[in-house]
């Protein structure tokens, strides 16, 4: 706790990021796409290093030492895994993936599969990432489902008016947690209540929510939570899927192969318990100890304050932009930072987003531009692409005011 | 590391400001040829004309996009407006070559979850490439020259050369129903 006190200050975070501390021509980087992957401080280059060095043999085999030892930290990464976001038995309800989309499409392979059939309904949002659509959307075509979305209204959040309508004779409810282009943060827990109520199932997306706020599966209610580690800290190559063990326990394999099996004969199989059922092949050993570091160095700063310095932030972005640029600038998702996360993205009168992230990344400051794997939302919002500047623990009000000097700076190219 | 003037020449903000051939023409009996470039949502849409001579009569650009797709779009459609389709065929590949790309590599750039920073990998796989290609007569080109440039900022390069391949098929398209 002392500890953690004293590490309040985002420099002494950026202390621990190498990357922050390149200077490209002089300039320090302005890393402002956390959204779309983060960074890593040197604790998470440190364990996957140590174990590569000291550690590395295959898991779930091998009866040598070595191999002990890698079977005892793979399993541990999951149970923190685990832990971070709440989960009843982490030892058994953690599913180690490649990313926050392959968990998505776990459930819509192994569970979707298996207890939808034609004319079920699927309850969507309209800010869905691809991950958290496609999948749906692939389902849907197979076996003749109906899809059904929550529409955001012109706050930027989900409007719940019609939601017992929309969810009559739902199976499943999909919900992102966090926006990655709006930053609206859902009421999943309200939406979750209101979907078990009518016997669906609900999965939630928290690739935008796990890493910046305190997660609790319990407290939200879902019965699915993916997220993704490179967007909290963590190397590439490791995702997450939790669900409730008795949910697990009566969903089919997902993947085949070595790992997820207890018995293999010529005519058949018998699949292996969870989480092991849904680990099919050698796992990303080295990116989910990596992630478990990731998990300790955020634990020790605690997400409550990660939440709380983001807020701060983005009430400044917030506060900068609309008052530096007043009209020309649009900013999509909430005013009230603490209805959102610190996803920012904005339009730019008469200069595209992508003219934007070039003119910016003169002055070193990184941004996303695009459509952020989120079309439909895009079509709603009547535009082709945003600019998004992204904030994590490792930014303050230097960005802020890097971004702001290099948005002028874009403005003053493209004046008319 | 190249410099912002080397991607936003006078000439291209001047296309981008004010577009020319910008607009729709009804189809048919125009053909009309739609593209998207999925890094970042451009969309050009081109509505073509061609004679029974094989001469393109008009063209008009809709869409939306960045700087470079919309002024690459009106300078190709000032360039190819009443030409031979074959002569407009020829200058889509000088074009292309002075962007000193293969169809496979523009491929490489997909919809990917990475945002638009690109790796001096790449760029040194397109440098690479360009040896082997002939040299451009940069005076056929006229304006277009001024979009050189642009192959110094490698995720850019299919802004560019966006509103080109749906030429392509629109001439295809136009072609095939004479
Ligand atoms: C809301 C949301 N869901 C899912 C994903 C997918 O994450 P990954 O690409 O790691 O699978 C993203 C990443 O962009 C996201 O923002």
């Amino acid at each position: 706790m002392e500890m953690s006190e004293k590490r309040i200050n985002p420099d002494d975070f950026r202390r621990d990021f190498p990357i922050l501390s390149v200077k490209e021509n002089g300039k320090r980087l302005v890393y402002l796409d956390s959204a779309a992957s983060s960074q890593h401080p040197v604790k998470v280059l440190a364990a996957m290093e140590s174990y590569y060095e000291t550690s590395h043999a295959n898991v779930h085999r091998g009866v040598y030492k070595l191999a002990e030892d890698a079977t005892a930290m793979f399993e541990s990464a999951r149970v923190a895994a685990g832990r971070f976001i709440g989960a009843p038995d982490p030892a058994r309800e953690i599913i180690f993936t490649k990313n926050a989309t392959e968990s998505l499409n776990l459930v819509s392979h192994s569970w979707g599969r298996k207890n939808l059939s034609a004319g079920d309904v699927i309850v969507l949002t309209e800010m869905e990432h691809h991950a958290n659509l496609v999948p749906w959307l692939m389902l849907a075509e197979e076996k003749g489902l109906e899809l059904r979305y929550i529409p955001v209204d012109s706050e930027w959040e989900l409007d719940l008016t019609n939601l017992d309508a929309l969810l009559e004779g739902a199976k499943l409810v999909c919900v992102t947690l966090a926006s990655n282009v709006l930053g609206t943060l859902n009421p999943v827990s309200l939406i979750a209540d209101a979907a078990h109520a009518k016997g669906a199932l609900v999965v939630a997306d928290g690739a935008q929510f796990v890493p910046h706020l305190p997660c609790d599966v319990t407290e939200i209610g879902c019965d699915f939570l993916a997220y993704t580690g490179h967007k909290m800290l963590g190397p590439t190559g490791i995702g997450v899927l939790w669900a409730k063990a008795s949910i697990l326990e009566a969903m089919p394999p997902f993947l085949g192969g070595g790992e997820m099996i207890l018995d293999v004969r010529v005519d058949g199989f018998t699949p292996n318990e969870i989480p092991w059922k849904f680990e099919a092949g050698t796992p990303p050993i080295a990116e989910a100890i990596g992630l478990a570091a990731a998990i300790e160095y955020l634990q020790d700063i605690g997400m409550d304050r990660i939440r709380e310095h983001e807020m701060k932030l983005t009430r400044y972005a917030l506060g900068e932009l609309e008052g530096q640029f007043g009209e020309k600038i649009t900013v999509y998702g909430p005013p009230d930072p603490t209805k959102r996360s610190g996803a920012i993205s904005f339009s730019v009168q008469g200069v595209h987003p992508h003219d934007i992230s070039q003119v910016l990344d003169e002055d070193g400051v990184c941004i996303r531009a695009g459509h952020h794997c989120a079309k439909p939302l895009m079509r709603k919002l009547q535009t082709a692409a945003t600019a998004r500047a992204s904030l994590y623990l490792y930014n303050d009000q230097d960005d802020i005011d890097a971004l702001v000097g290099a948005l002028d700076k874009t403005l003053k190219l493209f004046s008319f | 590391m190249p410099g912002l003037e080397d991607l936003y020449r006078e000439i291209i903000l001047d296309h981008y400001r004010s577009p020319r051939n910008k607009g729709e023409l009804p189809s048919p009996p125009a053909v009309k040829a739609e593209g998207f470039n999925p890094l970042c949502g451009d969309e050009i849409i081109v509505y073509l004309i061609v004679s029974s001579g094989g001469v393109v009569e008009d063209i008009k650009i809709s869409g939306q996009g960045c700087s470079i797709s919309q002024s690459s779009a009106s300078m190709m459609s000032s360039s190819v407006k009443g030409k031979a389709t074959s002569e407009a065929r020829d200058l889509v590949k000088t074009f292309k070559r002075l962007m000193s790309i293969h169809e496979h590599e523009i491929a490489a750039t997909g919809d990917s979850a990475s945002g638009i920073a690109t790796t001096s990998a790449s760029a040194a796989y397109i440098h690479d490439d360009e040896a082997d290609e002939e040299a451009v007569d940069l005076s056929k080109l006229g304006d277009l020259a001024a979009l050189q440039g642009v192959v110094k900022f490698p995720v850019r390069i299919k802004c560019a050369t966006l509103s080109w391949n749906t030429l392509l098929q629109a001439l295809d398209e136009a072609e095939a129903s004479t």
